[in-house]
Order: C-alpha cells, then sequence, then structure tokens
C-alpha cells in the first residue's frame, strides 16, 4: 500500500503542470491575502520576513554549503543592496513612478551588491578556509565602516522614513525568482564545478574545470540575491542603519543555513521558515498574545515577566541554538538532501545513489 | 621640547598602552590557532567577560587591585577552559567550519548572557590611585604604567612558559604534530585546555586593565576589541607568539595616528582595510612562515 502511495506521489510530482500550478496558486494567495486581509497585518508582515530569510539562506547555501567556502559577509551585500535601492526610491527616481520602479531599484540594489562581490570572489582565488572567512569579515566591517562615515547617506544615524513598498506579491515573486536561479545554477554544469570545488578544489581544477569562473559566478550569484533581499529588507522595515547589517545579521542568516542544513535548497527554505517563525514566536508581545489566549492557565505575574525580559532572553537562545545545531544535530534538517520536486528530472536517481552513500557533511 | 615631538611622543605613550592590551588578547588567539588551527572568534568576549569579573570583584566583594586582578584571571581563565571543554572539544574532528561557527555563537552567547544579566553599562570604580606625572609636557600617569609594565611582564612570563617549562614543551609539540605527539604520552586534551586557560586567563587580565583604563563597561565591549586583537594576530602571524605582540604593538599604533590625524571613525576602517590587504598580500604575517599546500 505503502509502495503504491509512494508511485503515486512520485507519479504527480513528475507532473509538468505540477509547479506552474503551485506558482499560480501562490501568487494568487499572494495577492489575495492584503487585498482580503485574510490573515493578520502582523501575520502578513512575519511571512514577507520569512520570504526576505528564505532569500538570504538560500542564497548564502550556495557559497557556504554547496561550495563548501565560509562566508561572513553576508550582511554587508545586503547592506549595499538595501542603500543602493533605498537611495533610489528615495533621492533619484520620481515618486509617481514607484510603483513601477520600485523592480527596477530593487533589481540595481542586486547588481550592485553583485559587482562589490567581486571584492570577496578575487581573492578566494588563492585563499580558502579561515583565511577566507576573514576577508568576508573583513568586508563585512568596512562596509559598515563606509556607510558610518558617508553624511550624504546619513552615517551612523542611517536613513529614516523609507517608502513601505514591499508587499507580498513582490516578496513571493522574488523569493520564487532566488529559489528558480539558485536551483537552476546548482543543477547546471556550473553547480557541478561548485561542488567539485567544495570536495577538493585541487583536484577540480586538475580536472579541467574553470575554479576562478565557478566562484565568480557563485559569488555573484549569491552577493546579487544578498542584496535583493536587502532593497525588499530596507523597503519593508523603512529604516536602514548600518547597525541593522552588522555581524549579528550574518549569525542569523549562518544559523537559517545549518538548521536547515548544508548543500539543499528545501533544507533553506524549512530552515529560514522554522528560525523566522520561532524568532517571532519568542517576541514579548506574542507570548503575551498567546498566553492571553490560554487565560485559565497563566498568572499574571507571568505575563509581566514575560513582557519584562523575553526580549533580552530570545537573544541569548539564538547564538545557543546555534551552538546546539553544530554540536548535537550537524546535518540540519535536511543536510544535503533535497525535496524531489527540487531535483531536476534528469538527475533524481543519480541524487539518490549519491545520497544512500551516508556521505560525510 | 617642541610642540611636535611632546605630542608624538604622548600619542606613542597612548599607543603603547593600547597595543598592550591588544597584545593580551592577540596572545590568547594566537595560542589557540597555533596549537589547534581554529579561530576562537569567542575569546574578545572572554576578554568582556574578565572586564565583568573585574566589576564584580572590585564592588561586591571591595577587594583591592592585586587580588582583583587574580581572581579575574582565574574566573577568565575557567570561562575559557570551559568553552573549550563543552563546546570545542566534541567538534575536534568535526569539519573545521564548524568549530568557527560555534565560535561566534559562542560569542554572541556571552554578549547577550551578559546583557540579560547587567541590561545597563557598569562604572568601575578606581582600583588605584592615578598619579599623573607631567614630564615636559608628556603627561603619564601611574595606571598607564602599571598596564604597560603588567602587560609586558605578562607576555614574558608566557613567553617563559611556552619556551622554557614542560607545558609549554608540550604545547609546542602539539602544534607541530598532532597524530604522534598522542603516542608519547602527552596528555593532548589536558594540554590543549590548559592552553585555552592560559589564553582565557591573559584576556581577563586585559579586561581589568581595559576596564580600569576605561572605566564603563558594557556587554559589546568585547567585539570591537577582540577584532583588533585578532587582527593583530594575524598582523605578526597568526599561530606565532612574539608575533602577536609585535602586530599589536604595530595596529595600536596605526590607530592612534589614524585618530591623531583623521576623525575617529576612521579607526575602524583604517585596521580592517589593513587585514583584508595584509591577508590578501602576505597571509602569513610578519614573522609567520608560508604553509606550503600539500596535494
Amino acid at each position: 500500500m505503502s509502495a503504491l502511495l509512494k508511485d503515486a506521489w512520485d507519479g504527480l510530482l513528475d507532473q509538468s503542470w505540477l509547479v506552474p500550478t503551485l506558482l499560480l496558486i501562490g501568487l494568487g494567495l499572494a495577492f489575495a491575502i492584503p487585498e482580503y486581509n485574510w490573515l493578520n497585518k502582523y501575520i502578513q508582515l512575519v511571512l514577507m520576513y520569512i520570504g526576505i530569510n528564505i532569500i538570504l539562506t538560500v542564497s548564502l547555501n550556495l557559497v557556504n554549503g554547496y561550495m563548501g567556502e565560509f562566508s561572513l559577509a553576508h550582511a554587508g551585500f545586503m547592506a549595499i543592496g538595501a542603500y543602493t535601492a533605498a537611495l533610489l526610491t528615495m533621492k533619484v527616481l520620481p515618486v509617481v513612478a514607484y510603483p513601477v520602479l520600485f523592480p527596477l531599484a530593487v533589481l540595481t540594489g542586486g547588481i550592485v551588491a553583485a559587482i562589490m562581490g567581486l571584492i570577496v570572489a578575487v581573492p578566494s582565488f588563492k585563499i580558502r578556509g579561515d583565511y577566507l572567512a576573514i576577508i568576508t569579515l573583513a568586508f563585512l566591517m568596512i562596509v559598515k565602516s563606509v556607510i558610518e562615515n558617508i553624511d550624504y547617506i546619513g552615517g551612523p544615524r542611517g536613513i529614516p522614513g523609507i517608502k513601505r513598498l514591499t508587499t507580498l506579491p513582490w516578496v513571493f515573486f522574488w523569493t520564487v525568482a532566488t529559489v528558480w536561479m539558485i536551483r537552476n545554477f546548482v543543477y547546471s554544469k556550473y553547480g557541478r564545478g561548485v561542488l567539485s570545488i567544495r570536495e577538493d578544489e585541487i583536484a577540480s581544477d586538475l580536472m579541467s574545470v574553470n575554479t576562478k569562473r565557478v566562484k565568480f559566478l557563485a559569488f555573484m550569484l549569491s552577493s546579487f540575491c544578498a542584496g535583493i533581499a536587502g532593497a525588499l529588507f530596507a523597503h519593508l522595515l523603512q529604516f536602514i542603519s548600518p547597525r541593522v547589517f552588522d555581524i549579528i545579521k550574518t549569525t542569523d542568516v549562518l544559523i537559517m543555513v545549518y538548521l536547515g542544513g548544508i548543500a539543499s535548497i528545501g533544507g533553506s527554505i524549512l530552515g529560514a521558515t522554522a528560525y523566522t517563525a520561532l524568532m517571532e514566536l519568542l517576541r514579548p508581545s506574542t507570548m503575551v498574545a498567546l498566553l492571553n489566549w490560554l487565560p485559565d492557565l497563566v498568572f499574571d505575574p507571568l505575563n509581566q515577566y514575560i513582557i519584562q525580559n523575553l526580549g533580552v532572553w530570545r537573544m541569548v537562545i539564538m547564538p545557543l541554538l546555534l551552538v546546539l545545531v553544530m554540536l548535537y544535530w550537524p546535518r540540519g534538517m535536511m543536510g544535503q538532501r533535497e525535496f524531489r520536486g527540487f531535483i531536476p528530472r534528469r538527475d533524481r536517481d543519480a541524487h539518490r545513489r549519491i545520497n544512500t552513500r551516508g556521505e560525510k557533511l | 621640547m617642541s610642540e611636535g615631538i611632546v605630542y608624538w611622543l604622548q600619542q606613542m605613550l597612548n599607543a603603547l598602552q593600547l597595543g598592550s592590551i591588544y597584545a593580551l588578547i592577540a596572545l590568547g588567539y594566537t595560542m589557540v590557532y597555533g596549537i589547534l588551527t581554529m579561530i576562537n572568534f569567542a575569546h574578545g568576549d572572554v576578554f568582556m567577560v574578565g572586564a565583568f569579573f573585574c566589576f564584580l570583584a572590585a564592588t561586591y566583594l571591595g577587594l583591592p587591585f592585586v587580588p582583583t586582578l587574580l581572581l579575574t584571571m582565574i574566573g577568565a581563565a575557567l570561562v575559557g577552559a570551559l568553552l573549550e571543554r563543552l563546546a570545542y572539544k566534541p567538534l575536534r574532528n568535526a569539519p573545521r567550519v564548524s568549530a568557527i561557527i560555534t565560535a561566534l555563537g559562542l560569542g554572541l552567547f556571552l554578549e547577550n548572557f551578559t546583557l540579560a544579566l547587567a541590561p545597563y553599562p557598569k562604572h568601575i570604580p578606581p582600583l588605584l590611585e592615578n598619579v599623573t606625572w607631567d614630564m615636559g609636557g608628556v603627561s603619564l600617569s601611574s595606571l598607564q604604567v602599571i598596564i604597560i609594565f603588567l602587560s609586558l611582564g605578562l607576555m614574558f612570563l608566557l613567553d617563559y612558559i611556552v619556551h622554557r617549562t614542560p607545558v609549554g614543551m608540550a604545547m609546542r609539540a602539539i602544534s607541530w604534530d598532532k597524530t604522534f605527539v598522542p603516542l608519547m604520552g602527552v596528555p593532548v586534551d589536558l594540554i590543549i585546555s590548559v592552553t585555552f586557560a592560559i589564553g582565557a586567563g591573559l584576556a581577563g587580565a586585559a579586561g581589568t586593565m581595559y576596564a580600569l583604563a576605561y572605566p564603563v563597561i558594557d556587554p559589546y565591549m568585547g567585539i570591537m576589541v577582540g577584532w583588533k586583537a585578532f587582527i593583530s594576530a594575524v598582523v605578526g602571524g597568526i599561530g606565532n607568539i612574539r608575533g602577536a605582540m609585535i602586530g599589536a604593538f604595530i595596529l595600536g599604533g596605526v590607530e592612534i595616528m589614524v585618530t591623531a590625524f583623521f576623525p575617529s571613525t576612521y579607526r575602524d576602517f583604517v585596521a580592517f582595510t589593513l587585514l583584508l590587504l595584509l591577508i590578501v598580500v602576505r597571509p602569513y604575517g610578519i614573522l609567520g612562515k608560508p604553509r606550503t599546500q600539500k596535494v
């Protein structure tokens, strides 16, 4: 019976109409939810954060998971995208044209971030491992420091009053676009090059993989997506400052990558969703709302305590979660495994064989 | 003396003070890297924890300077050894990235945990009577003298331990070869824990001195100071103890000179640009030796 079900499930996944249908339903929902207020505003906001975090996680997984490098610069690329797009919508583009030109601003943010990605990509030709981690860290700090020292873009005070242009349909669109791009990249010729770099860079160079070009493309694609996420983030939060994009933001994304599992797009989506939802659940206001929902069980002092302290303890739980995942759950939710739906049809059998070998992480 | 020379001497003195604090922290980074080839990103936060221990000892126990310093060093050493035992040891055979990520997470954990316990910045009571001497225009405080000489003393002590004692010999042996040294009867786990403890103890001492020199402490103070110390270790050649000391004084000098001639907000920019350029041009630092990769 279960074999029959499994066959039916596999058959369903092989249908070519499945993905377009799901996407259409998703897009319809993305338009309908804000239009008819099917979910309350707060949950809509959380959905948008989940989308942005999926973009960040999937794109960081390309470098940290599939390629096996260790980049800490993701928040830096995000900052570049955010500042570029925010400056465009606030100082360059005419107000009337916002709805039309907003995607252009987001795209420009991504492109500028991709160009800056070269600063990290070029040293990575020669340098690997710990030292590359240091370079990416230095890059992040330099981005932050440069922004702090330019008065025109607000310096350390940041840019307040950005228009709220990020909507649920746009987040849905960019999330799907990112997942689509990275999935296609990973399963392309270059994607195999990326995997071979992770396993052994020198050997793959000898096997005539053009490692420089592969790294180049991977870093640029990753930082492009980070820039897009940053642009969306800026127009959702409506306020950006260098402090928003510090090492803690990168750590957030790292947690999502490793919680979901490296080298897995499905894992990144799950990890980003689970982590964002968990962090929102631990917000004092959410927790109090939940507790008030169960009035018989709870005493007022507990509510008081939560209002006063949970905001801080939440920040204690976050890094602890990262450490615990690394210690006890190194594969994460889906480390090096993948939903069948994300694997191209031609690769499905091969992929199954690879993963039954019980690969090391 | 002319104005210019006085100004330079004063800045050199400040650089020496900053450099000696960086050096004490950088030693912890470089020792751990030397023995495990692992970057202990939580080390800057051990320094912060040290400063908070100093606050606790000075405020609640009301101890004078020397017991405070000793207590802080012991406390920080325990924290360092505990981190190693609980978090790094299980990952010794895991991919190296896991250890780096764990270290980052531990650093954030220490920061936010301290923040949860101590939400507001704390003031350190003055433990020492601070006398300022005026030497031909250059002002020199007794605190500066103590910081510089105490740091130098601790550095020489460490150099002695590493190069002249059995423990130090074991450390050097482990960093040389991890396969055969255990077979020679060296208790590798113990020595690694001791290395972490010594590094953390030095960071604790640095925390005390920093807290005395800049008496308002907060849980995030360790981030920047820690990164700067790390840059010092890389500048000098990470894994090399004498290199870390030289690197720290160079970085201290560069930072003080930048703040003397440019707006002080350029300080971090210059420090990290220096790091970036150095890694691209000479990744093994001033005293380090290039490692060749065998295929």
